[in-house]
Protein backbone atom coordinates (compact mmCIF):
# COMPACT_ATOMS: atom_id res chain seq x y z
CA UNK A 1 0.00 0.00 0.00
CA UNK A 2 1.33 3.38 -0.94
CA UNK A 3 0.06 6.47 0.78
CA UNK A 4 -0.15 9.60 -1.29
CA UNK A 5 2.29 11.41 0.97
CA UNK A 6 5.18 9.42 -0.48
CA UNK A 7 7.25 10.97 -3.31
CA UNK A 8 6.11 10.02 -6.80
CA UNK A 9 8.30 8.23 -9.32
CA UNK A 10 10.08 10.10 -12.14
CA UNK A 11 8.52 10.26 -15.65
CA UNK A 12 8.00 6.82 -17.07
CA UNK A 13 8.31 5.22 -20.46
CA UNK A 14 6.35 2.20 -19.28
CA UNK A 15 3.42 2.41 -16.91
CA UNK A 16 3.99 2.91 -13.19
CA UNK A 17 3.78 -0.18 -10.97
CA UNK A 18 2.38 1.26 -7.75
CA UNK A 19 1.05 3.81 -7.11
CA UNK A 20 -0.54 4.37 -10.48
CA UNK A 21 -3.11 7.12 -10.16
CA UNK A 22 -1.36 8.78 -7.25
CA UNK A 23 1.87 8.94 -9.27
CA UNK A 24 0.12 11.70 -11.24
CA UNK A 25 0.15 13.93 -8.15
CA UNK A 26 2.83 16.58 -7.87
CA UNK A 27 4.27 15.83 -4.44
CA UNK A 28 6.79 18.66 -4.55
CA UNK A 29 4.36 21.50 -5.02
CA UNK A 30 1.54 19.82 -3.13
CA UNK A 31 -0.80 21.60 -5.55
CA UNK A 32 -2.30 20.63 -8.87
CA UNK A 33 0.01 19.04 -11.43
CA UNK A 34 0.53 21.62 -14.19
CA UNK A 35 -0.24 20.85 -17.83
CA UNK A 36 3.43 20.96 -18.81
CA UNK A 37 4.39 18.55 -15.99
CA UNK A 38 1.48 16.27 -16.89
CA UNK A 39 2.44 16.23 -20.58
CA UNK A 40 5.90 14.89 -19.71
CA UNK A 41 4.14 11.56 -18.99
CA UNK A 42 0.87 11.73 -20.89
CA UNK A 43 0.49 12.82 -24.55
CA UNK A 44 -2.46 15.07 -25.44
CA UNK A 45 -5.60 13.02 -26.14
CA UNK A 46 -6.50 12.65 -29.81
CA UNK A 47 -9.58 14.82 -30.36
CA UNK A 48 -12.97 13.14 -30.73
CA UNK A 49 -13.97 12.40 -34.34
CA UNK A 50 -17.27 11.60 -35.98
CA UNK A 51 -16.74 7.88 -35.48
CA UNK A 52 -16.18 6.20 -32.11
CA UNK A 53 -12.56 5.24 -31.44
CA UNK A 54 -13.00 1.47 -31.49
CA UNK A 55 -9.44 0.82 -30.28
CA UNK A 56 -10.08 2.74 -27.03
CA UNK A 57 -13.30 0.87 -26.35
CA UNK A 58 -11.60 -2.46 -27.07
CA UNK A 59 -8.68 -1.57 -24.77
CA UNK A 60 -10.98 -0.72 -21.87
CA UNK A 61 -13.02 -3.88 -22.45
CA UNK A 62 -9.88 -5.97 -22.51
CA UNK A 63 -8.55 -4.27 -19.39
CA UNK A 64 -11.71 -5.29 -17.54
CA UNK A 65 -12.02 -1.88 -15.86
CA UNK A 66 -15.03 -1.53 -13.59
CA UNK A 67 -16.54 1.72 -12.36
CA UNK A 68 -14.99 3.02 -9.15
CA UNK A 69 -17.96 5.10 -8.03
CA UNK A 70 -19.57 2.26 -6.11
CA UNK A 71 -21.67 0.23 -8.54
CA UNK A 72 -18.72 -1.50 -10.23
CA UNK A 73 -20.30 -1.73 -13.68
CA UNK A 74 -17.91 -2.76 -16.51
CA UNK A 75 -16.74 0.52 -18.07
CA UNK A 76 -16.01 -1.04 -21.48
CA UNK A 77 -19.55 -2.31 -21.81
CA UNK A 78 -20.88 1.14 -20.92
CA UNK A 79 -18.63 2.78 -23.53
CA UNK A 80 -19.75 0.27 -26.16
CA UNK A 81 -23.46 0.76 -25.42
CA UNK A 82 -23.29 4.56 -25.49
CA UNK A 83 -21.13 4.51 -28.64
CA UNK A 84 -23.86 2.55 -30.42
CA UNK A 85 -26.63 4.96 -29.33
CA UNK A 86 -28.26 7.35 -31.77
CA UNK A 87 -28.05 11.10 -31.27
CA UNK A 88 -25.64 13.68 -29.92
CA UNK A 89 -23.43 11.80 -27.47
CA UNK A 90 -22.15 13.42 -24.30
CA UNK A 91 -19.66 12.54 -21.55
CA UNK A 92 -20.38 13.51 -17.96
CA UNK A 93 -17.60 13.33 -15.39
CA UNK A 94 -19.31 12.49 -12.13
CA UNK A 95 -17.22 14.46 -9.67
CA UNK A 96 -19.86 14.50 -6.97
CA UNK A 97 -18.56 12.83 -3.86
CA UNK A 98 -21.51 13.07 -1.50
CA UNK A 99 -20.23 10.15 0.51
CA UNK A 100 -18.89 11.80 3.69
CA UNK A 101 -16.19 9.17 4.21
CA UNK A 102 -14.74 9.40 0.70
CA UNK A 103 -12.12 11.93 -0.42
CA UNK A 104 -10.39 10.23 -3.34
CA UNK A 105 -12.27 11.85 -6.22
CA UNK A 106 -11.78 15.28 -4.68
CA UNK A 107 -8.06 14.51 -4.35
CA UNK A 108 -7.80 13.55 -8.04
CA UNK A 109 -9.75 16.60 -9.18
CA UNK A 110 -7.68 18.92 -7.02
CA UNK A 111 -4.21 17.44 -7.51
CA UNK A 112 -4.38 15.62 -10.87
CA UNK A 113 -7.00 17.58 -12.84
CA UNK A 114 -5.26 16.88 -16.15
CA UNK A 115 -5.43 13.13 -15.66
CA UNK A 116 -9.18 13.51 -15.04
CA UNK A 117 -9.57 15.70 -18.14
CA UNK A 118 -7.48 13.30 -20.27
CA UNK A 119 -9.72 10.46 -19.14
CA UNK A 120 -12.85 12.44 -19.97
CA UNK A 121 -11.55 13.53 -23.39
CA UNK A 122 -10.35 10.01 -24.25
CA UNK A 123 -13.78 8.68 -23.26
CA UNK A 124 -15.29 11.38 -25.49
CA UNK A 125 -13.06 10.20 -28.37
CA UNK A 126 -14.02 6.59 -27.61
CA UNK A 127 -17.72 7.26 -28.07
CA UNK A 128 -17.42 10.23 -30.50
CA UNK A 129 -19.04 12.59 -27.99
CA UNK A 130 -19.53 16.25 -28.90
CA UNK A 131 -19.28 17.67 -25.40
CA UNK A 132 -17.97 16.97 -21.91
CA UNK A 133 -19.53 18.09 -18.63
CA UNK A 134 -17.70 17.96 -15.31
CA UNK A 135 -20.03 17.96 -12.30
CA UNK A 136 -18.49 19.02 -8.98
CA UNK A 137 -20.24 20.02 -5.76
CA UNK A 138 -20.44 23.76 -5.19
CA UNK A 139 -18.60 23.59 -1.89
CA UNK A 140 -15.57 21.73 -3.29
CA UNK A 141 -13.83 25.03 -3.97
CA UNK A 142 -10.31 23.64 -4.47
CA UNK A 143 -11.49 20.99 -6.94
CA UNK A 144 -13.53 23.55 -8.88
CA UNK A 145 -10.62 25.97 -9.00
CA UNK A 146 -8.20 23.24 -10.15
CA UNK A 147 -10.47 22.03 -12.95
CA UNK A 148 -11.24 25.54 -14.20
CA UNK A 149 -7.53 26.33 -14.17
CA UNK A 150 -6.66 23.06 -15.95
CA UNK A 151 -9.19 23.77 -18.72
CA UNK A 152 -7.75 27.28 -19.11
CA UNK A 153 -4.23 25.84 -19.38
CA UNK A 154 -5.34 23.61 -22.26
CA UNK A 155 -7.09 26.43 -24.06
CA UNK A 156 -3.98 28.56 -23.64
CA UNK A 157 -1.79 25.71 -25.02
CA UNK A 158 -4.18 25.39 -28.01
CA UNK A 159 -4.85 21.74 -27.27
CA UNK A 160 -7.71 20.64 -29.52
CA UNK A 161 -10.69 19.38 -27.54
CA UNK A 162 -14.46 19.22 -27.56
CA UNK A 163 -16.14 21.83 -25.32
CA UNK A 164 -15.68 21.05 -21.62
CA UNK A 165 -18.17 22.64 -19.24
CA UNK A 166 -18.00 22.65 -15.46
CA UNK A 167 -21.33 22.24 -13.68
CA UNK A 168 -21.69 23.11 -10.00
CA UNK A 169 -23.80 20.62 -8.11
CA UNK A 170 -25.81 21.08 -4.93
CA UNK A 171 -24.09 19.50 -1.94
CA UNK A 172 -26.37 16.57 -1.48
CA UNK A 173 -25.82 12.85 -1.54
CA UNK A 174 -28.16 12.44 -4.51
CA UNK A 175 -26.31 14.90 -6.76
CA UNK A 176 -24.19 11.98 -7.90
CA UNK A 177 -27.16 9.79 -8.83
CA UNK A 178 -27.00 9.49 -12.62
CA UNK A 179 -30.51 10.55 -13.53
CA UNK A 180 -30.35 13.43 -11.01
CA UNK A 181 -27.09 14.63 -12.53
CA UNK A 182 -28.56 14.53 -16.03
CA UNK A 183 -31.73 16.28 -14.85
CA UNK A 184 -29.66 19.09 -13.32
CA UNK A 185 -27.54 19.56 -16.47
CA UNK A 186 -30.75 19.63 -18.50
CA UNK A 187 -31.97 22.56 -16.41
CA UNK A 188 -33.96 20.74 -13.75
CA UNK A 189 -33.42 19.97 -10.09
CA UNK A 190 -30.79 17.47 -8.99
CA UNK A 191 -33.42 14.85 -8.19
CA UNK A 192 -33.61 11.37 -9.67
CA UNK A 193 -36.11 10.89 -12.48
CA UNK A 194 -38.18 7.86 -13.39
CA UNK A 195 -36.24 5.38 -15.51
CA UNK A 196 -36.29 4.09 -18.23
CA UNK A 197 -35.03 5.80 -20.28
CA UNK A 198 -31.67 5.59 -18.54
CA UNK A 199 -29.00 8.24 -19.20
CA UNK A 200 -27.05 5.91 -21.53
CA UNK A 201 -30.18 5.83 -23.71
CA UNK A 202 -31.44 9.41 -23.33
CA UNK A 203 -29.46 11.69 -21.10
CA UNK A 204 -28.06 15.20 -21.49
CA UNK A 205 -29.96 17.03 -24.23
CA UNK A 206 -31.77 13.76 -24.95
CA UNK A 207 -28.59 12.18 -26.33
CA UNK A 208 -26.84 8.98 -25.23
CA UNK A 209 -24.80 9.97 -22.18
CA UNK A 210 -21.76 8.32 -20.67
CA UNK A 211 -21.50 9.08 -16.97
CA UNK A 212 -18.33 7.95 -15.27
CA UNK A 213 -16.78 8.50 -11.90
CA UNK A 214 -13.59 10.61 -11.64
CA UNK A 215 -11.33 7.74 -10.57
CA UNK A 216 -12.73 5.49 -13.31
CA UNK A 217 -11.79 8.03 -15.98
CA UNK A 218 -8.27 8.36 -14.58
CA UNK A 219 -7.84 4.58 -14.93
CA UNK A 220 -9.24 4.84 -18.46
CA UNK A 221 -6.59 7.42 -19.36
CA UNK A 222 -3.85 5.13 -18.07
CA UNK A 223 -5.26 2.12 -19.92
CA UNK A 224 -5.21 4.03 -23.20
CA UNK A 225 -1.65 5.10 -22.42
CA UNK A 226 -0.13 1.83 -21.21
CA UNK A 227 -2.52 -0.85 -22.42
CA UNK A 228 -4.77 -3.53 -20.94
CA UNK A 229 -1.96 -5.99 -20.14
CA UNK A 230 -0.22 -3.38 -17.99
CA UNK A 231 -3.55 -2.58 -16.30
CA UNK A 232 -4.15 -6.25 -15.52
CA UNK A 233 -0.70 -6.68 -13.97
CA UNK A 234 -2.25 -5.51 -10.68
CA UNK A 235 -5.47 -6.68 -9.04
CA UNK A 236 -7.35 -9.93 -9.56
CA UNK A 237 -8.40 -11.63 -12.80
CA UNK A 238 -12.05 -10.73 -12.23
CA UNK A 239 -11.34 -7.27 -10.82
CA UNK A 240 -8.10 -6.03 -12.32
CA UNK A 241 -6.18 -2.87 -11.53
CA UNK A 242 -5.63 -0.72 -8.50
CA UNK A 243 -8.15 1.30 -6.56
CA UNK A 244 -8.12 4.28 -4.27
CA UNK A 245 -9.24 3.89 -0.68
CA UNK A 246 -10.13 6.61 1.79
CA UNK A 247 -9.16 5.46 5.28
CA UNK A 248 -10.66 7.02 8.40
CA UNK A 249 -11.73 6.21 11.95
CA UNK A 250 -9.43 4.20 14.22
CA UNK A 251 -6.48 4.17 11.86
CA UNK A 252 -3.10 5.76 12.43
CA UNK A 253 -2.97 7.49 9.09
CA UNK A 254 -6.20 8.81 7.63
CA UNK A 255 -6.46 9.74 4.00
CA UNK A 256 -6.31 8.38 0.50
CA UNK A 257 -4.10 5.45 -0.49
CA UNK A 258 -3.86 3.23 -3.54
CA UNK A 259 -3.95 -0.56 -3.38
CA UNK A 260 -4.04 -3.40 -5.86
CA UNK A 261 -7.58 -4.82 -5.82
CA UNK A 262 -7.59 -8.02 -3.75
CA UNK A 263 -5.14 -6.78 -1.12
CA UNK A 264 -5.69 -8.06 2.42
CA UNK A 265 -7.73 -5.67 4.55
CA UNK A 266 -5.73 -6.66 7.64
CA UNK A 267 -2.53 -5.54 5.90
CA UNK A 268 -4.12 -2.24 4.95
CA UNK A 269 -5.34 -1.63 8.48
CA UNK A 270 -2.10 -2.70 10.16
CA UNK A 271 0.12 -0.72 7.80
CA UNK A 272 -1.94 2.33 8.58
CA UNK A 273 -1.07 1.63 12.26
CA UNK A 274 -4.37 1.10 14.05
CA UNK A 275 -4.71 2.49 17.54
CA UNK A 276 -3.34 0.30 20.29
CA UNK A 277 -6.94 -0.40 21.34
CA UNK A 278 -7.71 -2.13 18.06
CA UNK A 279 -11.02 -1.92 16.28
CA UNK A 280 -14.52 -3.27 16.82
CA UNK A 281 -15.81 -3.36 13.22
CA UNK A 282 -15.13 -1.92 9.78
CA UNK A 283 -17.57 0.08 7.69
CA UNK A 284 -16.76 -0.62 4.04
CA UNK A 285 -17.99 1.62 1.25
CA UNK A 286 -18.74 4.53 3.57
CA UNK A 287 -22.12 5.63 4.88
CA UNK A 288 -23.78 4.01 1.90
CA UNK A 289 -21.83 0.84 2.61
CA UNK A 290 -21.94 -2.22 4.84
CA UNK A 291 -20.46 -3.35 8.15
CA UNK A 292 -17.84 -6.04 8.35
CA UNK A 293 -17.23 -7.88 11.63
CA UNK A 294 -13.70 -7.94 13.04
CA UNK A 295 -13.54 -11.68 12.32
CA UNK A 296 -14.40 -11.07 8.66
CA UNK A 297 -12.16 -8.00 8.45
CA UNK A 298 -9.23 -10.14 9.60
CA UNK A 299 -9.52 -12.48 6.60
CA UNK A 300 -11.14 -10.20 4.00
CA UNK A 301 -9.41 -9.25 0.80
CA UNK A 302 -10.40 -6.04 -0.94
CA UNK A 303 -12.30 -7.40 -3.94
CA UNK A 304 -16.01 -7.72 -4.48
CA UNK A 305 -15.87 -11.46 -5.15
CA UNK A 306 -14.64 -12.05 -1.59
CA UNK A 307 -16.52 -9.24 0.12
CA UNK A 308 -19.91 -10.20 -1.36
CA UNK A 309 -19.60 -13.59 0.31
CA UNK A 310 -19.34 -11.66 3.58
CA UNK A 311 -22.39 -9.58 2.72
CA UNK A 312 -20.25 -6.54 2.00
CA UNK A 313 -18.57 -4.83 -0.95
CA UNK A 314 -15.94 -2.27 -1.97
CA UNK A 315 -18.44 0.45 -2.83
CA UNK A 316 -16.59 3.73 -3.36
CA UNK A 317 -13.54 2.50 -1.43
CA UNK A 318 -14.19 4.33 1.83
CA UNK A 319 -12.91 2.29 4.79
CA UNK A 320 -13.84 3.35 8.32
CA UNK A 321 -12.38 1.47 11.28
CA UNK A 322 -14.68 1.67 14.29
CA UNK A 323 -12.84 2.02 17.62
CA UNK A 324 -13.81 -0.40 20.42
CA UNK A 325 -15.29 2.30 22.66
CA UNK A 326 -17.92 3.20 20.07
CA UNK A 327 -21.50 1.89 20.07
CA UNK A 328 -21.98 0.44 16.59
CA UNK A 329 -25.76 0.74 16.89
CA UNK A 330 -25.61 4.44 17.80
CA UNK A 331 -23.20 5.08 14.95
CA UNK A 332 -25.46 3.24 12.51
CA UNK A 333 -28.49 5.14 13.82
CA UNK A 334 -26.75 8.46 13.22
CA UNK A 335 -25.70 7.49 9.71
CA UNK A 336 -29.20 6.18 8.87
CA UNK A 337 -30.72 9.40 10.22
CA UNK A 338 -28.41 11.39 7.97
CA UNK A 339 -29.21 9.16 4.97
CA UNK A 340 -32.96 9.52 5.62
CA UNK A 341 -32.44 13.29 5.43
CA UNK A 342 -30.78 12.94 2.03
CA UNK A 343 -33.91 11.60 0.33
CA UNK A 344 -35.17 13.61 -2.63
CA UNK A 345 -38.60 13.34 -1.04
CA UNK A 346 -40.14 11.93 -4.18
CA UNK A 347 -40.97 8.27 -3.50
CA UNK A 348 -43.18 7.36 -0.55
CA UNK A 349 -41.32 4.20 0.52
CA UNK A 350 -38.03 6.15 0.60
CA UNK A 351 -39.40 9.20 2.44
CA UNK A 352 -41.41 7.28 5.04
CA UNK A 353 -39.42 4.06 5.07
CA UNK A 354 -35.99 5.59 5.68
CA UNK A 355 -37.42 7.85 8.40
CA UNK A 356 -39.03 4.84 10.07
CA UNK A 357 -35.85 2.77 9.79
CA UNK A 358 -33.73 5.57 11.24
CA UNK A 359 -36.22 6.02 14.10
CA UNK A 360 -36.25 2.32 14.88
CA UNK A 361 -32.49 2.21 14.87
CA UNK A 362 -32.31 5.19 17.24
CA UNK A 363 -34.65 3.37 19.65
CA UNK A 364 -32.47 0.29 19.41
CA UNK A 365 -29.36 2.33 20.18
CA UNK A 366 -31.06 4.11 23.07
CA UNK A 367 -32.11 0.79 24.55
CA UNK A 368 -35.81 1.64 24.35
CA UNK A 369 -36.64 -0.81 21.55
CA UNK A 370 -38.56 -4.05 21.97
CA UNK A 371 -38.45 -7.24 19.92
CA UNK A 372 -41.34 -5.75 17.95
CA UNK A 373 -39.16 -2.80 16.94
CA UNK A 374 -36.64 -5.28 15.64
CA UNK A 375 -39.36 -7.10 13.71
CA UNK A 376 -40.53 -3.81 12.24
CA UNK A 377 -36.98 -2.91 11.19
CA UNK A 378 -36.70 -6.16 9.24
CA UNK A 379 -40.13 -5.65 7.67
CA UNK A 380 -39.39 -2.06 6.72
CA UNK A 381 -36.16 -3.15 5.09
CA UNK A 382 -38.09 -5.65 2.97
CA UNK A 383 -40.77 -3.07 2.15
CA UNK A 384 -38.35 -0.34 1.10
CA UNK A 385 -35.86 -2.36 -0.94
CA UNK A 386 -36.23 -1.90 -4.68
CA UNK A 387 -39.16 0.49 -4.32
CA UNK A 388 -37.62 3.84 -5.07
CA UNK A 389 -37.28 5.35 -8.54
CA UNK A 390 -33.52 5.16 -7.93
CA UNK A 391 -31.46 2.78 -5.83
CA UNK A 392 -30.78 5.29 -3.03
CA UNK A 393 -33.13 3.69 -0.47
CA UNK A 394 -31.62 0.26 -1.24
CA UNK A 395 -28.27 1.41 0.09
CA UNK A 396 -29.80 2.48 3.38
CA UNK A 397 -31.49 -0.91 3.66
CA UNK A 398 -28.18 -2.66 2.99
CA UNK A 399 -26.54 -0.69 5.80
CA UNK A 400 -29.43 -1.51 8.15
CA UNK A 401 -29.30 -5.22 7.37
CA UNK A 402 -25.56 -5.46 7.75
CA UNK A 403 -25.78 -3.70 11.13
CA UNK A 404 -28.51 -6.04 12.40
CA UNK A 405 -26.47 -9.04 11.25
CA UNK A 406 -22.95 -8.04 12.28
CA UNK A 407 -24.04 -6.54 15.61
CA UNK A 408 -26.78 -9.05 16.45
CA UNK A 409 -25.31 -9.61 19.92
CA UNK A 410 -25.32 -5.87 20.59
CA UNK A 411 -28.90 -5.69 19.33
CA UNK A 412 -30.03 -8.41 21.74
CA UNK A 413 -28.17 -6.79 24.65
CA UNK A 414 -29.61 -3.33 23.94
CA UNK A 415 -33.12 -4.79 23.88
CA UNK A 416 -32.69 -6.78 27.09
CA UNK A 417 -30.38 -4.51 29.11
CA UNK A 418 -30.82 -1.00 27.72
CA UNK A 419 -28.12 1.23 26.25
CA UNK A 420 -24.47 0.23 26.47
CA UNK A 421 -21.75 2.18 28.27
CA UNK A 422 -20.49 3.48 24.92
CA UNK A 423 -23.57 5.69 24.73
CA UNK A 424 -21.82 8.05 27.15
CA UNK A 425 -18.93 8.58 24.70
CA UNK A 426 -18.76 11.13 21.92
CA UNK A 427 -20.00 9.73 18.62
CA UNK A 428 -17.23 8.66 16.23
CA UNK A 429 -18.49 8.94 12.66
CA UNK A 430 -18.68 12.54 11.48
CA UNK A 431 -22.07 13.63 10.17
CA UNK A 432 -22.18 16.51 7.66
CA UNK A 433 -23.98 19.60 8.91
CA UNK A 434 -27.67 19.67 8.16
CA UNK A 435 -27.67 22.97 6.27
CA UNK A 436 -30.59 23.57 3.99
CA UNK A 437 -29.26 23.09 0.47
CA UNK A 438 -31.11 23.94 -2.73
CA UNK A 439 -31.77 21.30 -5.37
CA UNK A 440 -30.02 23.25 -8.13
CA UNK B 1 -45.89 -13.73 -30.43
CA UNK B 2 -48.06 -13.69 -27.32
CA UNK B 3 -48.27 -10.41 -25.45
CA UNK B 4 -48.76 -10.41 -21.71
CA UNK B 5 -49.04 -7.52 -19.30
CA UNK B 6 -47.25 -6.50 -16.16
CA UNK B 7 -48.23 -3.82 -13.70
CA UNK B 8 -45.80 -1.06 -12.89
CA UNK B 9 -45.99 1.94 -10.64
CA UNK B 10 -44.19 5.22 -11.15
CA UNK B 11 -43.12 5.72 -7.53
CA UNK B 12 -42.30 9.39 -8.07
CA UNK B 13 -45.83 10.08 -9.31
CA UNK B 14 -47.57 7.84 -6.76
CA UNK B 15 -48.85 9.58 -3.66
CA UNK B 16 -50.24 6.59 -1.87
CA UNK B 17 -54.00 7.04 -2.22
CA UNK B 18 -54.29 3.25 -2.20
CA UNK B 19 -57.25 2.85 -4.61
CA UNK B 20 -55.26 0.37 -6.66
CA UNK B 21 -54.97 -2.10 -3.78
CA UNK B 22 -58.78 -2.04 -3.41
CA UNK B 23 -59.35 -2.63 -7.11
CA UNK B 24 -56.58 -5.17 -7.69
CA UNK B 25 -55.99 -7.10 -4.47
CA UNK B 26 -54.82 -10.02 -6.65
CA UNK B 27 -51.55 -8.19 -7.37
CA UNK B 28 -51.29 -5.16 -5.11
CA UNK B 29 -50.97 -4.76 -1.37
CA UNK B 30 -50.02 -1.67 0.55
CA UNK B 31 -46.89 -1.17 2.62
CA UNK B 32 -46.90 0.24 6.16
CA UNK B 33 -47.24 3.78 4.75
CA UNK B 34 -49.97 3.07 2.22
CA UNK B 35 -47.90 2.78 -0.95
CA UNK B 36 -48.56 -0.06 -3.39
CA UNK B 37 -46.33 -3.12 -3.47
CA UNK B 38 -46.77 -4.82 -6.82
CA UNK B 39 -46.58 -8.52 -7.50
CA UNK B 40 -44.50 -8.65 -10.71
CA UNK B 41 -46.21 -11.74 -12.16
CA UNK B 42 -47.91 -10.98 -15.45
CA UNK B 43 -51.67 -10.50 -15.57
CA UNK B 44 -54.22 -11.97 -17.94
CA UNK B 45 -57.91 -12.86 -18.15
CA UNK B 46 -60.15 -11.47 -15.46
CA UNK B 47 -57.17 -10.15 -13.48
CA UNK B 48 -56.19 -8.11 -16.54
CA UNK B 49 -59.67 -6.58 -16.52
CA UNK B 50 -59.25 -5.66 -12.85
CA UNK B 51 -55.81 -4.29 -13.60
CA UNK B 52 -57.18 -2.04 -16.35
CA UNK B 53 -59.78 -0.73 -13.94
CA UNK B 54 -57.14 -0.02 -11.31
CA UNK B 55 -54.95 1.79 -13.86
CA UNK B 56 -57.90 3.90 -14.97
CA UNK B 57 -58.82 4.74 -11.37
CA UNK B 58 -55.40 5.97 -10.27
CA UNK B 59 -55.93 9.67 -9.57
CA UNK B 60 -52.30 10.61 -10.34
CA UNK B 61 -51.80 8.25 -13.32
CA UNK B 62 -48.93 6.50 -11.54
CA UNK B 63 -50.16 2.98 -12.25
CA UNK B 64 -49.32 1.50 -15.63
CA UNK B 65 -49.85 -1.66 -17.60
CA UNK B 66 -46.78 -2.61 -19.53
CA UNK B 67 -46.87 -5.02 -22.45
CA UNK B 68 -44.31 -7.80 -22.16
CA UNK B 69 -43.36 -9.51 -25.40
CA UNK B 70 -43.20 -13.28 -25.35
CA UNK B 71 -44.95 -14.94 -22.44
Amino acid sequence: MIAHELPSSPPLSTGPSLPRLLSALDEQSGGATSLSAHRRTYPPPTPARRQPAESYIAAVEKAGLRGRGGAGFPTGRKLRTVSEGQGRRVVVVNGSEGEPASAKDGLLLTRAPHLVLDGALLAAAAIAAREVFVGIERGKVAALRAIHHAIAERVHAHEPMVPVRVVELPERYLSGEESALVHLINGGEAKPTSTPPRPYQRGVGGGPTLIDNVETLCHLAQIVQWGPAWFRSQGTVEEPGTMLLTLSGAVGRRGVCEIPIGMSLATILSSSRPNAGGISAVLLGGYYGTWLSVADARVATMDNATLRRMGSGLGCGAVIALPPHACALSETARVLTWLAGQTAGQCGPCVHGLAAIAGGMRELAAGTASLRTLESLHRWGDQVEGRGACSFPDGAVRLLRSALKVFNNDVARHISHGPCSAAAHQPVLPIPSANVVSWR
Amino acid sequence: MAVSFRIRVDMIACDGRGLCADLLPERIRLDDWGYPMIDPTSVSGVVLDHARRAVAACPVLALKLEAVRGS
